[in-house]
């Protein structure tokens, strides 16, 4: 996960670099500069020599000087390389999303890349600049006062190295403890998040049933869960502080008792004593900072670990070696195919379908939920793989084709289709980015979605929402149509595409194709009768296999699934839906 | 191409807005835990005193203790020992205060959050329809999730860093003042350009932070809108367009990130190195006066004071590190009092909902326990007398015009009469006016003029717990709560047993898919039902109604394709479910539509048509097109 995660650095590698280094060098300085207040104490003040103290507060000056610069030149290099290295992990991610084949994507919630993608990376992005500066800064820090106290006394050392073991231990089992119980806080506090989610999202629901009182009582107790855990952890964390004083103290009267032995015999200067406080002070201090590196590491480790679930997805789908770049015709065959979403447990989506359809042909395809109808139809532009058997298109095998020159000849208008925010014009653009407006107008005219664009003050320039939320479920359908249609395919899969436009709109729209795009094979989805009844021919799935493949009239005579949607259907399950005038 | 509007408006704080957020959050902090919160500040002050104790006591270290015993012959440990023992004890004191105010501090910021959550909570569920019509449901999650949590960071860590810095300032300025005057001088005038260096940069930065936080808000929108639609995104082989788009957002959002924690980071060092130098003043202005001894500074004085001039500038540092958070955490305070401030449901009723018993001579008097009968308990402000009506469901629009703002009205003129029992259908196009209509008998949005009585009475003096007690609501888009299927069809009715919530189910034909789940009535739901389909969603909020059982229905049907068998279901369920209740639907279906007692056909937010089927198509109007329209081809 590590090696994953670092392999993002890239470009920033050169300031990951100098960062550690800068902040090492203000270290010293930081670490020096007690020694010379030594100085000033010992050789100026004391002695009562004004030239030496000019001296040592000009050598003061010049490294406070040299720190500031130093530390700024760290803090800025930080903020580069760690806002660099966010921005690397977010844009690889996306990278790698795009990769992604539809069983990669039907892996991740959208809610879950989102938060990947900003929460997440946001945790590793202050955690790397943690590392740059603070891991490097404590250990540092320590080391050096360290060093200059066994330098000023070797023996007077001993005490606290008795004392940094203590407080070590001390602080690991404090945060060790507390790190536990933190992991568990999170999980309380999304749920806690999830609850609140769902009452937004139910709102209706909610005062509808008059559930105010007890919503707020399932609320109350949920953070009440959250509350004690939370308590429970940070008030391990309290006794951090105390701990830390508690050490820092006895080293100070230690010293001060050894001190004034050592001074009287000669060994030390009271000027060293004072220098020897504040090493005392800086070494705790590190080791107090490192323990909270530790603690955030920890607690991004999550999130470390849920980027790299993302960046290292492979995507299953490749292109081959010599790709096909043409799909000559829109000839379709299924050779015996078998399909299941999850390869190797035997849960068949669908069992061994062999289909031959012809170039031009209007197909129809009914069943109930759950029997393979989209499935099927997404073997065709191969936005998966058959798990056995063939599918061809134009006469070759799918897996032969570029997959952008295939989804560009195959056309698939999804269930669950979306608009993005722009214009109608934009959305329409995605289907050929060079369209020309006429040509815009003329699939809209196919689509029948010209009667509503014509309508919206700004016509083609109507800005669409974010998801579409400011056109009607029918509305959307028939642009979503269009847009496919400016691709000029070869195949065109309409998968329960229109299914909130009303039936006589549905008609028309069948209409345009019978006479637009003939030469196109035609599939279409349905889930009413009148949509598939005047198709060449319908096949009738059931529970992933092909139960009958045939017109709309020997399929009454001969197919009981096919009668029986019949006759439900007949007998007033249509739709009665948005006709002509819109909104 | 494609704009994005951002989700997060961060707004400049100002100091003036940062000290008015602050202080609200300690009146909300000190309003139920005043007395813990006064022990903290005494702990802190405790704590902080026993610091500047210690470095005082390094005075009386080096000049009474360490430099008479290099002078004395042979030298006499016993006071040094005394004067260490006594500050062993204030040190003592000094870590019971700290632990203390550490502890209690967790109590009160933990505290604090979960009273803020529950009330944020409280207040939202308290708000109209209108609010969340009107807000975004990410946005409003967002002060959930981001927002309280960076006021979590002011409370337990600001706040109680805020209180000991100024205690320290103040013990420390305190101290130096007795030492020396002149020094204490110049330390305050080096205060004062850390003061401004720290103001000039953090305002930097915090401009840095909010533009960051739009920034965010920006790739946040762009990837939720992406990520929705990567299907799409496949289907169109428009992956390196989208990914091109998004380098773009994601490099303005490096940057600005960049920048606004350049200058947080600065920050520290500038504070840090400026107090050095302030050092360096004092050791050579001291020296000359110690040495020159001009005030009565000795050198113990002197070299103590050196000591206070550290912890004297380490607050205003300590202060500069906690400005980013504040200034982050004003917005996400601005956000979160919005809310709280927002206006909740009015509600002026005072007629109530009651179990009534039926008496010999048809009156109806009140009683406790559920009898199935139900009663308004109308009291009269007059001559202070009560009068019950009895329930049954007859609801009359009388001329009710109604926009969602006052400019626009987008209902008018709607004049409708339902009798007990009836079943009234409105169909017409999207936006219409369908769904609005029933938004209105519930109250969920209040009409601008008219009138809707219920059982003959006003229903803006109905209370709206009870008016929309007595209704039962079935949605076009289900939504179901985390918890087992019992629980959510007991979601009706909180005081239904097992075998009422099953009975309703069998009603709503959901029984048969639910006796073949894993757990059957145990099983958990979660994620709003996302393991069920749509269609067995519909079922179960049938189900949900009817073990309400109300006398009135506002069903929704939904349009959505589920497959015939399943819609066959939901179909019938709902049937049975309008069995002997007014009930208004929003009609999708011919069947529905064909055997309603009445059946309203809108446009543009008037009734242009009005009967019952057979009614409607004698007329050959809007009602005829639609129905031979979809029998064309049906």
């Amino acid at each position: 996960m590590i090696r994953v995660l670092m392999g993002q650095i890239k470009q920033y590698r050169r300031v990951s670099i100098i960062t550690p280094l800068f902040t090492a060098l203000e270290v010293l300085m930081e670490v020096l500069i007690p020694f010379v207040t030594a100085s000033i104490i010992d050789k100026g003040i004391e002695a009562g020599d004004m030239g030496q103290i000019y001296f040592y507060g000009a050598i003061m000056l010049v490294m406070a000087f040299l720190s500031l610069t130093f530390g700024a030149l760290a803090g800025k290099y930080a903020a580069e390389a760690s806002s660099g290295f966010a921005c690397n992990l977010r844009e690889a991610m996306y990278e790698n999303i795009q990769t992604f084949s539809f069983s990669n994507i039907d892996k991740f919630s959208t809610a879950g890349l989102v938060t990947r993608m900003t929460t997440d990376v946001t945790n590793m992005q202050n955690a790397y600049q943690m590392c740059l500066r603070i891991a490097v800064r404590a250990p540092l820090m320590f080391l050096c006062s360290m060093i200059m106290c066994l330098f000023i006394s070797p023996r007077l050392s001993l005490i606290f190295l008795a004392a940094i073991v203590v407080l070590g231990i001390a602080l690991f089992l404090i945060m060790g403890g507390a790190t536990k119980i933190f992991t568990q806080v999170f999980h309380r506090y999304d749920d806690l998040n999830a609850s609140v989610q769902e009452n937004v999202s139910a709102i209706r629901v909610v005062k509808a049933f008059v559930r105010e009182s007890f919503e707020n009582e399932k609320f109350s107790k949920a953070a009440e869960g959250l509350y004690r855990l939370s308590v429970k952890a940070e008030g391990r964390l309290a006794l951090n502080n105390p701990v830390m004083m508690l050490v820092i103290y006895s080293c100070m009267i230690a010293l001060s008792w050894f001190g004034a032995h050592f001074i009287v015999i000669g060994d030390l200067t009271t000027g060293e004593l004072t220098s020897m406080f504040s090493y005392v002070m800086s070494m705790l201090m590190s080791l107090m900072m490192l323990s909270m590196v530790f603690v955030m590491i920890t607690m991004s480790s999550a999130s470390g670990r849920r980027i790299a679930e993302v960046l290292t997805e492979k995507a299953d789908l490749t292109n081959p070696a010599n790709p096909v770049e043409e799909v000559p015709d829109g000839r379709i065959d299924f050779n015996h195919v078998s399909f299941s979403y999850k390869h190797g447990t035997g849960e068949e989506t669908l069992r061994d379908i062999d289909l031959h359809i012809s170039s031009g042909e209007t197909v129809g395809i009914i069943g109930g939920t759950g029997c393979g109808k989209s499935s099927l139809v997404n073997l065709i532009s191969r936005l998966y793989d058959v798990t056995e058997g063939q599918v061809m298109v134009g006469g070759r095998d799918v897996k032969e084709y570029d997959m952008d020159a295939l989804r560009n000849q195959v056309a698939v208008v999804l269930q669950k289709n979306v608009l993005f925010s722009g214009t109608i014009l934009d959305n329409l653009r995605w289907g050929r980015e060079d369209a020309t407006l006429e040509e815009c107008e003329e699939v809209c005219r196919q689509a029948c979605a010209d009667e509503f664009i014509e309508r919206f003050p700004d016509k083609y320039d109507t800005w669409i929402e974010q998801g579409g939320t400011n056109v009607s479920g029918g509305q959307k359908q028939r642009l979503c149509i269009a847009r496919a249609l400016l691709k000029k395919p070869k195949v065109l899969i309409l998968d329960d595409s229109t299914s909130a436009v009303d039936t006589a709109t549905d008609a028309r729209i069948r209409a345009a194709f019978a006479r637009k795009i003939p030469g196109t094979t035609k599939i279409i989805i349905a889930q009413r009768i009148s949509s598939v009844q005047d198709a060449d021919r319908i096949l009738v799935l059931d529970d992933g296999q092909v139960s009958a493949f045939d017109t709309h009239e020997n399929l009454l005579k001969t197919n009981a699934i096919y009668q029986e949607i019949y006759e439900t259907q007949q007998k007033g399950g249509g739709d009665f839906d948005q006709p002509v005038p819109e909104a | 191409m494609r704009e994005n509007n951002s989700k997060a408006p961060a707004s400049r704080a100002g100091v003036k807005e940062m000290s008015h957020m602050l202080g609200r959050v300690v009146g909300y902090m000190t309003r139920y835990y005043k007395w813990p919160f006064l022990i903290v500040v005494l702990c802190i002050l405790g704590s902080s005193l026993v610091t500047r104790r210690g470095t005082l006591f390094m005075q009386t270290l080096i000049d009474d203790y360490i430099l008479p015993l290099t002078q004395a012959a042979s030298p006499d440990y016993g006071p040094l020992a005394h004067a260490l023992t006594v500050m062993a004890c204030i040190y003592a004191v000094g870590i019971i205060c700290s632990y203390t105010y550490n502890r209690i501090m967790v109590n009160i910021s933990q505290g604090t959050m979960k009273r803020l959550r529950d009330e944020l909570f409280s207040h939202m569920e308290s708000l109209p329809i209108r609010y969340f019509d009107t807000h975004a449901h990410g946005d409003i999650m967002s002060v959930y999730t981001n927002d309280v949590d960076t006021l979590r960071q002011v409370i337990s860590q600001s706040i109680p860093q805020v209180i000991n810095a100024s205690i320290t300032f103040i013990t420390t300025l305190f101290s130096m003042i007795i030492l020396d005057i002149p020094l204490t001088i110049i330390c305050l005038v080096m205060v004062c350009v850390m003061v401004f260096v720290t103001s000039r940069l953090s305002g930097k930065s915090g401009l840095y932070f909010a533009r960051q936080q739009k920034d965010l808000g920006t790739v946040n929108g762009y990837i939720e809108e992406m990520m929705e639609g990567q299907k799409v995104v496949k289907v169109f082989c428009h992956e390196d367009k989208s990914l091109e788009q998004f380098k773009k957002l994601n490099n303005q959002l490096r940057d600005s990130a960049c920048n606004a924690n350049k200058f947080a980071n600065v920050m520290m060092p500038i504070n840090a190195n400026l107090g050095n130098i302030c050092y360096v003043l004092c050791a050579v202005v001291g020296a000359v006066l110690a040495l020159g001894g001009f005030s009565g500074l000795t050198v113990g004085g002197l070299v103590s004071f050196l000591m206070l001039c550290k912890s004297f500038t380490q607050p205003v540092t300590q202060l500069s590190q906690q400005m980013n958070s504040i200034v982050m955490a004003t917005a996400g305070a601005e956000r979160i009092f919005d809310m709280m401030d927002e206006e909740p449901e009015a509600d002026n009723g005072y007629v109530e909902l009651v179990n009534a018993r039926e008496n010999a001579d048809g009156t109806l008097t009140e009683c406790s326990e559920r009898t199935g009968i139900w009663a308004w308990k109308h009291p009269h402000s007059a001559d202070g007398t009560v009068t019950y009506t009895k329930l049954e469901g007859d609801v009359t629009f009388n001329d009710v015009d109604f926009g969602y703002d006052d400019k626009k009205i987008v209902l008018h003129n709607i004049k409708l009469y339902a009798t007990p029992g009836q079943k009234i259908a409105f169909v017409g196009s999207t936006g219409a006016g369908k769904t609005t209509i029933t938004n209105l008998i519930n109250r969920f949005y209040d009409i601008q003029d008219g009138k809707i009585r219920y059982d003959d009475i006003n229903i803006n003096k109905i209370k709206k717990a009870d008016l929309r007690r007595s209704l039962g609501m079935v949605l076009q888009d289900t939504h179901l709560f985390t918890g087992t299927v019992m629980d959510n069809i007991r979601y009706g009715r909180l005081d239904a047993t097992d075998e009422e919530c099953i009975a309703a189910a069998k009603l709503a034909n959901a029984h048969g898919f639910i006796k073949h789940l894993p757990d059957g009535y145990n099983t958990m739901l979660t994620g709003d039902g996302s393991n069920l389909s749509q269609g067995q969603r519909q079922l179960l909020a049938i189900a949900r109604a009817a073990v309400a059982d109300p006398p009135v229905l506002i069903l929704d049907e939904a349009t959505s394709s589920i497959d015939t068998r399943t819609e066959k279901l939901v179909q019938d369920g709902m049937d049975r479910l309008m069995k002997g209740r007014t009930t208004f639907v929003i009609a999708h279906r011919l069947s529905t539509v064909q055997n309603s007692d009445c059946i309203m056909v809108l446009e543009q937010g008037r009734i242009i048509e009005r009967g019952n089927h057979d009614q409607l198509m004698e007329e050959k109007g809007k009602y005829y097109q639609l129905y031979t329209g979809n029998a064309i081809s049906a």
